[in-house]
């Protein structure tokens, strides 16, 4: 980071905690997460269904559904301004303009009974007061920016395939030039091909408007193309963050290695593929000590005591595994 | 005993739509040997589920032969076909909507050896599912769990137990893993693998995930709105693709590595609809090596190298 802006703090969260309290229990669906991003960045949020990623997203929106959820937090401020003591009619200004996100299917994210460009056009209205004329004006603006002719702004949301229907997601979490960005797997239900095309277009336009971006993903492949940073979540915590170099190259924590080990290989299609003994703990009754360690090949008996905190390695680099307390301590993963 | 198991020629299947003849699988002949696993790619749309679906004659096949040990199965009767199936098997994609929600873990597997009076004696049924139940790896206390209460890791564990009930030949795995995630997605590929060497299995392997194809296939065929583009022994496939369909979907695979730094090949648009298709190479609209002839005509699936085979105009 060389200019003082890029330096610029858009997202701080301290300590983030939610629960749902549901009849069967009390799920702790994120226990205590620290964030920053800076101003262009893109984080990648990593982790399995159930890890956290996606209730972390609509807290920062203060979108959890109360009840049954209980979103506690020290500190959450988005572009400096503190989101927790906001009352909800103040919220509608943040919503979409300062930060919007992207969810995951495109098929139900969209209002099928409006065209895609009322849709775009919508949020333009509320947020930048503009007259109906040229918010459409804009809309239309909108889609040829996500690559769709603006002749079809009057289409209804049922004309559009899944990429394009993506496409008009962007367009809309877009048009309002948020500062931050949240994409809930934003590709998963897309094929390669389009993948490849929504992923080319996100980066092109966050360089365009400088927006920053939260990626909540489980493909560590779409990481390694669209993030500068990582952080890995389980169960409700985060267990590795740190640059892209880092968490891929410098891999400290046994669970990111293990979930490196799973992924097939391309280059050696012989190796046998490593998957993470058993499954996720129940979130309405987690192990006292670390999250990971009934899964962890490495576990020792101070990992069952207590709860690891996040450690710093470098600068960048932070982890919370209890093993490293042993200076001689590292994983297996070599990268080649 | 040949080692060709199936044997799939001229396959065809239409639908009839209310806008024209939707051509899903168009004319495509493929063979399998004995303990191979042949992976089908391709995007949605393709025609991959259909054509996996045809073979087992799950849904009748509009023309075509599909020889099952030099038998062709289209000529069997229901009766026939019925006995015939317990050869052939499959596992779907979704471990949620395939298993009926009001039966027991143990109703669930022992259904098909019922049915098939294979073991008449309910207590010894019982002790084939906890048999099959082991080989699979879910615990035996599981028995009596209903689907609901089991997380998509264990439920795709049941849906191959089911499979295997029956001791098949083949067996159609419809995208298998692709609703888990990747450490339970690991789990169930490498226990495909280990039945497959125990039980000398053989498998279509349906897919849309090149790297778990490239791990999991001993062959690869590509498929282009109902047509074979490519098929090649994997190795092959990945070292040398031919057809321009098959590069851009190669690299378009995001790589979770920061070494490989790749020329992606971007292609403009979508699949088209399979229904009414004109007479030309059906990639063509698409292709950004097209020319002039790509448009005369549907490309034949030539072999380029020994086992190699490309359906296009420009690079055969």
């Amino acid at each position: 980071m060389t200019n003082q802006e890029a330096n610029e703090i858009i997202l701080n969260i301290r300590n983030l905690k939610v629960r749902y309290e549901t009849q069967d229990g009390v799920v702790k669906a994120v226990n205590g997460v620290d964030l920053t991003l800076r101003k262009k960045r893109t984080l990648g949020l990593v982790g399995e269904t159930g890890a956290g990623k996606t209730t972390t997203a609509l807290a920062i929106m203060r979108l959890v559904p109360n009840p049954p959820g209980v979103v506690e937090c020290d500190k959450l401020e988005i572009g400096g301004q503190d989101i927790l003591s906001l009352p909800e009619h103040k919220l509608e200004h943040v919503r979409g303009n300062d930060v919007s996100m992207i969810f995951q299917d495109p098929m139900t994210a969209l209002n099928p009974v409006f065209t895609v460009g009322d849709q775009i056009a919508e949020s333009l209205e509320i947020h930048e007061h503009l007259s109906v004329k040229d918010a459409k004006e804009r809309a239309g603006d909108m889609l040829e920016l996500v690559g769709i002719p603006r002749e079809r702004a009057n289409e209804y949301p049922h004309q559009f395939s899944g990429g394009m229907k993506q496409r008009v997601v962007i367009a809309i979490a877009l048009a309002c030039n948020p500062q931050l960005l949240l994409a809930d797997e934003p590709t998963t239900a897309l094929d390669v091909t389009i993948q490849a095309q929504v992923l080319e277009l996100m980066n092109e336009l966050k360089e365009k408007y400088d927006t920053s971006m939260i990626m909540i993903t489980h493909d560590l492949g779409c990481v390694a193309e669209v993030c500068d940073e990582v952080a890995v979540m389980y169960a409700g915590r985060i267990v590795e963050e740190g640059t892209l170099e880092d968490v891929f190259n410098r891999t400290m924590h046994p669970y990111t290695e293990g979930l490196f080990n799973s992924l097939p290989n391309i280059k050696d299609r012989k190796a046998k593929l490593k998957p993470i003994k058993g499954l996720m703990p129940d979130p309405t009754n987690l192990p006292v000590g670390c999250s990971f360690a009934p899964r962890c090949n490495y576990a020792t008996d101070a990992c069952l005591i207590a709860q690891p905190q996040l450690r710093s390695i470098s600068q960048t680099h932070r982890i919370a595994c209890t093993a490293y307390d042993n200076p001689e301590f590292h994983i297996e993963r070599r990268i080649l | 005993m040949s080692e060709t198991l199936l044997d799939v020629r001229n396959l065809k299947k239409y639908f009839k739509t209310s806008r024209g003849l939707l051509h899903a699988v168009d004319d495509i002949s493929f063979s399998l040997d004995r303990n191979k696993t042949l992976g089908l790619v391709g995007e949605s749309g393709c025609g991959k589920t259909t054509t996996g679906r045809a073979v087992l004659r799950l849904i009748e096949p509009t023309s075509g032969e599909i020889l099952f040990e030099g038998k062709d199965i289209c000529k069997l009767s229901a009766n026939e076909m019925r006995k015939q199936r317990k050869d052939m098997q499959i596992i779907f994609q979704d471990p949620f909507s395939s298993l009926d929600p009001k039966k027991t873990i143990n109703q669930i597997i022992s259904e098909p050896i019922s049915e098939n009076k294979i073991i008449r004696d309910k207590r010894k049924r019982e002790d084939r599912v906890l048999e099959l139940m082991e080989t699979v790896g879910l615990a035996e206390r599981l028995i009596n769990t209903y689907p609901h209460e089991l997380d998509g890791g264990r439920r795709q564990r049941i849906g191959i137990a089911r499979a295997l009930a029956m001791e098949p030949k083949l067996i159609v795995c419809d995208e298998p893993v692709s609703a888990l995630d990747v450490s339970i997605q690991a789990q169930i590929l490498n226990l495909l693998k280990e039945l497959q060497e125990k039980m000398g299995l053989t498998y279509i392997f349906i897919t849309h995930d090149l790297s778990v194809v490239n791990h999991f296939s001993d062959e690869i065929m590509i498929m282009y709105l109902g047509q074979i583009v490519e098929k090649a022994p994997t190795e092959e496939l990945f070292t040398n693709p031919i057809h321009p369909y098959t590069k851009a979907l190669l690299s378009a695979i995001p790589i979770p590595s920061l070494s490989e730094k790749r020329q992606r090949i971007s292609l403009k648009g979508e699949i088209t609809s399979p229904i009414n298709l004109p007479d030309e190479c059906r990639f063509a609209p698409r292709c950004y090596e097209c020319v002039d002839h790509c448009r005369s005509g549907i490309p034949p699936l030539v072999e380029v190298n020994p086992g190699h085979f490309v359906a296009c105009f420009e690079h055969v």
